[in-house]
C-alpha cells in the first residue's frame, strides 16, 4: 500500500489521496482491533490455564494444611512406663508406649472384643502416637502415673474418610475404611472427640512413608542449603564475569567466543549439568552423594550463565557518560567500575540472580544424577547430610500409591509456589525501587 | 579482579578437599535401585531408624539397572550398600560387580509384585488371557489362515478374542526403561506366543527371530507408553473407560474405588490369588547386600534382620499393608535364615 506515495505525487490531484488513505483507513483499523482482539485471547487463554492450575493445586491441597486428630484417655500407667519404679531416663525412653495407647483406646471403646477388630481399633491412631506419648513423658516425667485426655494423630485413613474423600456409599472391600471403623469414627465425632487442627507436621518433620506423619522440613532445608550453595559460588563469580568481560577485557575473537559458549551453557538442558556434575564433583572430587554441597554445585554451573548474562546487560544499560565523567575526574578504571557502575548496575543484576535462583530452585532433572531423589527421613543440617529438594519432594510424593499423598503433594507444590511467587516478587521490587533509567 | 577470582577457586577447592574428607566416614546406610522395591524399602528405612539407635538409612530411587550399575562400581564407602531390584541380578551385573571388586553378594527374596491389568469400574470386566494379550499387543502375529508372520492391525478386543467385547485395543503400560515393562514381557508377552504352533516351530530354526517376535510390542499407538508414574495410569483409566492399564498391585489396591482388575487365564489378580502363586503375571523382588560393607558401615546387619522379620515380611506385616504380597512361610523362613547367615551368591 506504501506503492502510490513512493511513487511522484505531482500528478495526482489531493483529493485522490484522501480517498484513498480513507479506503485504506478502515482496512487497517480493523487489522489493528483484530490485533488487539488476538493480544486479548492469547492472554485471557494464558490467564485461564493459570487459573485452572492453581484452583486444582489449591483445591486439591488445602485440605493437607489440616490434620485430623482424635481425643484418647491415657493413663501414664507407671507399671509400663517405669516397671523399676527408679526413674532410670533409659527404661522411661524404650517403655512401650503403644500399649498405652492401646489402653486409652480400648478404654473409648470396651466393647470391642477379638483379635481383628481390636487391630482395625487400634488403627485409627497413626503409628505415631505412641512416638508422641513417648516425648510428653520425656519432657514431663513428673506425668507417670497421671492419666490425661491427649489428642493423638489419627491415621491416614481416618483423616481422608473426615474430610470427606471416602465414598461412605462404597462396598467394605472398595474402601480403606472398615464397616467397623466407620462406625466408631462416627461415634467418636458425635461425642466431639474428633478434631481437625492445623497440620503442624507438614512443616516441622521429614519425609515418612505414612502420609499423617510427612512433613516437608527435610526437603525445606535441603532446597536452603542447596540455594546458598549455588548463591555463595553463582553470584560472585557470575558478576565478577560479567564485569571482567564488559569493563576490562579486549574485544576480541577469543572474548566473541567465551560471550558465544556463555551464551550456549544457558541453553544447555539442565540433565546435562547432572551428568556433568556426577563426573566431576562426585567421581572424580570423590564428594557424597545426595549432598547439598555438590547439588549447589551443579545448579550453580547451571545459574551462572543466567547471571552472567543478566549481569552484562546491566552494565551496558549504565550510559558511557558516567564512565568518561568519572574518568574525567582522573579515577583508575577500577575505582570507575567499583565506585560508579557496579552500584548503578547492581539492581539489575539482584534481578538477574533471583530469577536464576528461582529457577534453580524448581529444578529437579540435574539433581536426579547426582543422588538427590531419595526417601531422608532425618532433617539435614547442613552441606554434607543426605537431603533431597522441594520440587524433587513433590515427584516423589506423586509417584507414591496412598491416596493420602496426593493432598500432600498439592500443598507441597503450593508452597514452592510461594517460595517462586516470594522470589519473583523480591525482584520486582528491586527494580522498582533501585533501577534508574537514563 | 584476577586475584579474587584466583582466591574463590582456592576456596572452593579447598572446600572439596574438605568435603571429601568428609565422606570418609558414612554413619548411615546408603541404598539404590528400583522405584517398585521403593515405597516398601522406604518403610522399613524408617522403622528401622525409628526403632532402632541407627541413623535413618537413605534411599534413593534410581531403577534397578541404575542402582546395580552404582552398586557394582566398587566396595568402600562412597558406594551404595544394598540395591533395590524388581528383578534378580543379571549375569552381566554380577560379571561388572565382580570386575569392581564386589563379589560377595547377598540376594534377599523380600516377596511378589503382582502385576495387574485394570480397567475403570464404568466397564464391564473383560475376562482376559495371557494369549488374548499378547495378541493385541505383539507387532507382529501368525496369520491365522497361513501361520505366517503379518504386521499386527487387529482393531478391537473382539477380533481377538470373538468372546471380548467389541471395545478398542488401548493399554497404558510403562515404557521400556521401567522393571514393570520387562516384567510384562517376560511373564506375559514370552508367554502368550508360546501358544502358537507357528512360533513354536519358528523357535526350532531361529531362536533370535522368534524371541523378537514374542518380546515385540506394537507401536501403532495400541499400547500407549505412560511413563513411569502408576498413578498417573490410574487417572487416565478413570478418564477413558475403554482403556487397559498395566501397572503395580499396591496401586489397584489404592484405588479399588475406581479400577478393576481384570481376570487374567480365569484368575482375580487379589492378595490371595498373588500369594498363592495362582495369578500368572506375579514377580519377585529382591534387595542385594554388600557383604564386604557389613561392619564397616553400621547397623547393615540390623537393618536386614528388621527387612526379614515377620512384622515387616510376614503374612499381616507391615508391608503387606503397603501391598507387597509375602513368600508363602516356608520360603520366608529359609530366606531369613540365608540373610540371617549373609549367605552369598554363588559366583
Amino acid at each position: 500500500m506504501n506503492k502510490p506515495t513512493a511513487s511522484p505525487p505531482t500528478k495526482i490531484p489531493s483529493r485522490d489521496i484522501k480517498t484513498i488513505v480513507n479506503a485504506g483507513l478502515a482496512r487497517r483499523h480493523a487489522a489493528e482491533r483484530r490485533f488487539r482482539w488476538y493480544g486479548l485471547i492469547a492472554i485471557t487463554l494464558g490467564l485461564t490455564f493459570v487459573v485452572l492450575m492453581f484452583a486444582n493445586i489449591i483445591g486439591k491441597g488445602y485440605p493437607a494444611f489440616w490434620q485430623t486428630y482424635i481425643q484418647v484417655p491415657v493413663t501414664f500407667d507407671a507399671a509400663v512406663i517405669d516397671p523399676q519404679g527408679n526413674r532410670d531416663p533409659q527404661a522411661i525412653e524404650t517403655a512401650d508406649y503403644a500399649a498405652l495407647v492401646r489402653a486409652g483406646m480400648r478404654q473409648l471403646f470396651p466393647n470391642v472384643q477379638g483379635r481383628l477388630e481390636l487391630r482395625a481399633l487400634y488403627g485409627l491412631v497413626s503409628s505415631d502416637a505412641a512416638h508422641e506419648l513417648q516425648d510428653r513423658v520425656l519432657q514431663n516425667p513428673a506425668l507417670i502415673g497421671a492419666s490425661q485426655e491427649v489428642w493423638l494423630l489419627a491415621s491416614a485413613s481416618v483423616d481422608t474418610l473426615v474430610k470427606g474423600n471416602i465414598d461412605r456409599a462404597l462396598d467394605e472391600s472398595e474402601r480403606p475404611i472398615k464397616d467397623n471403623q466407620l462406625e466408631w469414627v462416627d461415634k467418636l465425632q458425635a461425642a466431639g472427640k474428633i478434631e481437625k487442627q492445623f497440620n503442624t507436621i507438614l512443616f516441622t518433620s521429614g519425609d515418612s512413608r505414612e502420609p499423617e506423619q510427612a512433613g516437608i522440613r527435610g526437603a525445606l532445608m535441603g532446597s536452603f542449603f542447596t540455594l546458598l550453595v549455588t548463591f555463595l559460588l553463582s553470584f560472585p563469580i557470575g558478576v565478577a564475569t560479567a564485569v571482567y568481560l564488559e569493563e576490562f577485557a579486549p574485544k576480541n575473537r577469543w572474548t566473541d567466543l567465551i560471550e558465544v559458549n556463555i551464551n550456549n551453557l544457558a541453553a544447555v538442558p539442565s540433565i546435562v549439568f547432572g551428568l556433568l556434575g556426577l563426573a566431576v564433583f562426585i567421581n572424580f572430587f570423590g564428594l557424597p552423594r545426595s549432598a547439598p554441597l555438590v547439588g549447589g554445585l551443579v545448579l550453580s554451573l547451571m545459574t551462572l550463565p543466567v547471571i552472567i548474562i543478566a549481569g552484562r546487560a546491566a552494565l551496558t544499560s549504565v550510559p558511557p557518560s558516567i564512565r568518561e565523567a568519572a574518568l574525567g575526574m582522573g579515577a583508575s578504571k577500577l575505582q570507575m567500575v567499583g565506585h560508579h557502575v557496579l552500584p548503578l548496575a547492581m539492581p539489575g543484576m539482584l534481578t538477574g540472580s533471583i530469577i536464576g535462583m528461582a529457577r534453580a530452585l524448581g529444578e529437579s532433572a540435574p539433581l536426579l544424577m547426582i543422588g538427590m531423589v531419595a526417601f531422608i527421613v532425618d532433617v539435614p543440617k547442613g552441606f554434607m547430610d543426605p537431603s533431597t529438594v522441594l520440587p524433587v519432594q513433590i515427584y516423589l510424593w506423586s509417584d507414591l500409591p496412598e491416596r493420602a499423598f496426593v493432598e500432600r503433594t498439592s500443598a507441597a507444590i503450593m508452597v514452592l509456589l510461594a517460595f517462586m511467587i516470594l522470589m519473583n516478587g523480591l525482584a520486582i521490587l528491586l527494580r522498582k525501587r533501585f533501577e534508574r533509567r537514563w | 579482579m584476577i586475584r579474587q577470582k584466583l582466591a574463590l577457586a582456592v576456596a572452593t577447592t579447598l572446600l572439596l578437599a574438605g568435603a571429601a574428607h568428609a565422606q570418609s566416614a558414612r554413619d548411615y546406610i546408603s541404598i539404590v535401585g528400583s522405584s517398585t522395591v521403593y515405597p516398601f524399602t522406604t518403610a522399613v528405612a524408617e522403622q528401622f531408624g525409628k526403632g532402632s539407635k541407627f541413623k535413618t538409612p537413605k534411599v534413593e530411587s534410581t531403577g534397578t539397572g541404575g542402582g546395580f550399575k552404582l552398586f557394582c562400581a566398587g566396595v568402600g564407602v562412597q558406594h551404595p550398600d544394598v540395591s533395590n531390584a524388581s528383578r534378580a541380578i543379571k549375569k552381566s551385573e554380577i560379571e561388572n560387580c565382580a570386575k569392581n571388586g564386589v563379589t560377595e553378594i547377598v540376594e534377599i527374596n523380600i516377596g511378589f509384585d503382582g502385576i495387574v491389568v485394570a480397567s475403570s469400574k464404568k466397564t464391564k470386566p473383560m475376562p482376559l488371557t495371557i494369549k488374548d494379550l499378547w495378541l493385541a499387543l505383539a507387532k507382529e502375529i501368525p496369520d491365522p489362515a497361513t501361520g505366517k508372520l503379518v504386521t499386527n492391525n487387529v482393531k478391537t478386543w473382539k477380533d481377538v478374542n470373538p468372546t471380548l467385547p467389541a471395545n478398542k485395543i488401548e493399554v497404558l503400560g510403562p515404557p521400556p526403561t521401567s522393571g514393570t515393562r520387562d516384567a510384562f514381557v517376560e511373564l506375559v508377552m514370552d508367554h502368550g506366543c508360546k501358544e502358537f504352533p507357528a512360533i513354536k516351530e519358528l523357535e526350532k530354526t531361529d531362536e533370535k527371530k522368534a524371541k523378537a517376535v514374542c518380546q515385540t510390542i506394537r507401536e501403532d499407538g495400541a499400547y500407549i507408553e505412560a511413563g513411569e508414574n502408576d498413578n498417573l495410569i490410574v487417572n487416565k483409566l478413570v478418564a477413558n473407560p475403554n482403556a487397559l492399564g498395566i501397572f503395580g498391585y499396591s496401586f489397584m489396591e489404592e484405588n479399588l474405588d475406581k479400577i478393576q482388575g481384570e481376570t487374567i487365564n480365569g484368575v482375580a489378580p487379589t492378595f490371595e490369588n498373588i500369594a498363592d502363586g495362582k495369578y500368572p503375571v506375579s514377580r519377585p523382588l529382591f534387595i542385594y547386600v554388600k557383604k564386604a560393607h557389613v561392619g564397616v558401615i553400621p547397623g547393615i546387619k540390623e537393618f536386614i534382620a528388621e527387612f526379614i522379620s515377620e512384622k515387616a515380611v510376614g503374612d499381616d506385616g507391615y508391608l503387606s499393608k503397603k501391598g507387597l504380597i509375602p513368600l508363602p512361610g516356608a520360603k520366608r523362613k529359609q530366606v531369613a535364615a540365608d540373610a540371617n547367615s549373609l549367605k552369598t551368591l554363588a559366583p
